[in-house]
């Protein structure tokens, strides 16, 4: 913005003044609504400003929702997730941006329309490989006639299972390709001058070399930016873990405990207890969010160099 | 025996052909430069020697050895880039040892050679720096000393020069040359830049379109160059060149009814002939009105360099550049006379531009 007059500042603070309010408006009933007793809370019309019994709830919303166990468990899986999706979209990056193979462009392609195949859209077929991840191979042998061919001449009965359903490892694989992760890692590789790639090669490193001890440390601040989206969204992950966790008591995640925190139809309606929960949840997130934020933006932003 | 061997080399991307069939013998410890204007395919010969492009035909050996299908790490061979590559995340010491560093030499080892090497290009003090702290000239000093802590086979070097300033420029060239004498490593050097060619090789590899028009010592490419584009590419100011042919006396005829006096071309002089004819700026002499053979000419503008002058100036409808010493007042539009030595002369065919000994 070039204008700086008196004025123009005052509008630009009171639209900034109203985004915040916005946005913080929610937290501020979680938090007044979590800190009041039964009878406060059950008040018509509802009282905006906090009352004392804050600690009691955050005690009966951590027992109740069994949100210990819980807590490791979306820690697990959200960083798990994280992790996962750096390692897998910066090496398929790497290999988009600096080989030149046959087919690159189709991969780069196949990976970027997954974009608009989000898990909501493929959820039954991703179950389905979940239910037994070794499906599709199951389905070449059969198609091609290899699993007769074994059947007729041993008798065995080939039959591929991995059932991935109720593990850590079918909470977090699935969500672990990601084609934003990807391309950001494409977009920032591709600004890397071939000069230093070629005076790696002279320094005689191998690609894999190149990779560690060149491109990762150039794109830290990328990387830190994925991870906090990454994060916040695999903390976030409701449906997914709802659908391969029928075991809730040791695969549940604290997102999916929130259903059991909210006061049953002919309960007692401790909406209290529920925001109090929501705090202790929402908490690991704004956490990162508040962390990372100077390399959230710069790594997004602009380019540290 | 020679440490690098250049034979048939070929380079096409896709149908367009840019390298056509280079053959160059670099005798080992020799410092040679390949010169030549830009897009003539001097650094694509130097990439396909550091192994960085492919080769689409011919063959290439460095100490006997044929590398076409070898990785650049295993060429033996280091090289500084134009815009100086140093990893700008690592510090000077990092960016020096790097090479050591993936070669897995043992940390103290790699320590003193990175010290040793930072003390020969003066880095000892900035070796906790990083790249983005350091001036062009710092840099480029890295960027050497990245390339000789590996104690290379051969030094290749593309336009390293190229992003200084002049004053630098000519620093860094005696520190070349300086390293080259006591390193003694067989070293190539790349550039368009003629003045930095002609002070550092041992031996010039002149390219044009693709094509290598000349090998030689500088002084021999300067004295005799082989063909028409060499003769003008060599030398500031420029050789002067003049289309003509041989009349039935022997004499030279050019542009609108020039008449030159040949003496010495005795044997080429065949009648109808067309050739060029090459003289160098400081063979022609401005001489008095009434000295036999005098060409009269107008000035069309002066270059004062100081200790001398160029006279751009036209007679018989060509144009003559004159080196002159003689710093009487001069002005554009005088009439002047001038003189060419005859012993100076350079002829060129006029069909494919080679030399023509006489």
């Amino acid at each position: 913005m070039i204008e700086r007059s008196p004025f123009f500042n005052f509008v630009t603070y009171l639209a900034m003044a109203i985004g915040a309010f916005l946005v913080v408006i929610p937290f501020w009933i979680t938090l007044v609504a979590g800190s009041q007793s039964l009878q406060e809370v059950s008040r018509v019309p509802i009282n905006l400003w906090p009352s004392s019994h804050l600690w009691e709830n955050l005690q009966v919303a951590w027992a109740r929702a069994d949100l210990g166990p819980k807590m490791i468990n979306s820690f697990i899986v959200a960083i798990g997730v994280t992790v996962g999706k750096i390692v897998l979209a910066s090496l398929s990056a790497f290999a988009i941006v600096f080989f030149n193979f046959r087919g690159r462009m189709i991969s780069f392609w196949a990976i970027f329309i997954t974009l608009m195949l989000p898990l909501e859209v493929r959820i039954v077929p991703t179950y389905a490989i979940a239910a037994n991840a070794l499906l599709p191979f199951q389905a070449i042998l059969d198609v091609t006639g290899i699993s007769w061919a074994v059947n007729a001449l041993s008798g065995v009965q080939v039959s591929l299972n991995w059932n991935l359903l109720n593990s850590y490892t079918g909470l977090i694989l699935p969500l672990v390709a990601t084609a934003t992760g990807t391309f950001l890692y494409r977009q920032f590789f591709m600004t890397i001058p071939d000069e230093l790639v070629e005076a790696s090669k002279m320094d005689g490193a191998k690609p894999l070399e190149f990779f560690v001890d060149v491109l990762i440390p150039l794109s830290r601040t990328n990387m830190l930016a994925l991870a906090t989206i990454m994060f916040v969204s695999s903390w976030n992950q409701y449906l997914w873990p709802l659908l391969v966790t029928t075991d809730r008591a040791n695969f549940g995640t604290v997102v999916m405990q929130l259903k059991a925190l909210i006061p049953a139809q002919n309960g007692t309606p401790d909406w209290n207890v529920t925001m109090a929960g929501a705090l202790i949840i929402m908490l690991p997130p704004l956490l990162v969010v508040a962390f990372m934020q100077r390399w959230f933006v710069r790594g997004l932003i602009s380019r540290d160099k | 025996m020679s440490q690098i061997s250049i034979k048939g080399v070929k380079k096409s991307y896709g149908k367009s052909q840019v390298v056509h069939g280079v053959d160059v013998e670099i005798e080992a410890g020799e410092f040679v430069v390949i010169l030549g204007p830009s897009g003539c395919g001097k650094s694509t010969l130097l990439r396909m020697i550091a192994g960085l492009e492919g080769i689409s035909a011919g063959e290439i050996s460095i100490g006997g050895k044929v590398v076409n299908d070898l990785e650049p790490r295993e060429r033996g061979c280091a090289m500084v880039f134009q815009n100086y590559a140093l990893y700008p995340h690592m510090t000077v010491r990092q960016n020096i040892g790097y090479s050591l560093k993936v070669a897995r030499v043992p940390k103290a080892e790699r320590d003193a050679r990175v010290m040793a090497v930072a003390k020969s290009v003066g880095l000892e003090t900035f070796l906790d720096r990083r790249p983005g702290e350091l001036s062009g000239g710092q840099r480029q000093r890295v960027a050497m000393a990245r390339a000789m802590v590996r104690e290379p086979k051969v030094f290749l070097f593309d336009e390293p020069f190229s992003n200084l300033d002049a004053k630098l420029r000519v620093a860094m060239r005696a520190e070349v040359r300086r390293l080259h004498r006591d390193l003694g490593v067989t070293s190539v050097f790349v550039t368009h830049d003629q003045i930095e060619a002609m002070t550092l090789a041992d031996k010039l590899i002149i390219m044009n379109a693709g094509n290598v028009e000349q090998v030689g010592r500088p002084t021999e490419v300067y004295n005799n160059p082989a063909s028409r584009f060499v003769a003008d590419f060599i030398g500031s100011p420029a050789m002067n060149l003049f289309d003509g042919e041989f009349d039935a006396e022997g004499q030279f005829l050019y542009g609108k009814g020039g008449r030159m006096a040949v003496p010495l071309l005795n044997g080429v002089r065949s009648p109808g002939r067309k050739v060029v004819l090459g003289v160098r700026p400081e063979s022609v002499r401005r001489i008095g009105a009434d000295a036999h053979g005098a060409i009269p000419a107008v000035v069309d503008y002066v270059e004062e360099l100081g200790a001398s002058r160029l006279i751009h100036a036209e007679a018989n409808g060509s144009r003559f550049v004159a080196v002159d010493t003689d710093m009487t007042e001069i002005t554009s539009g005088m009439p002047v006379h001038l003189s060419i030595d005859g012993t100076a002369l350079h002829l060129f065919s006029a069909e494919d531009g080679r030399r023509i000994t006489h």
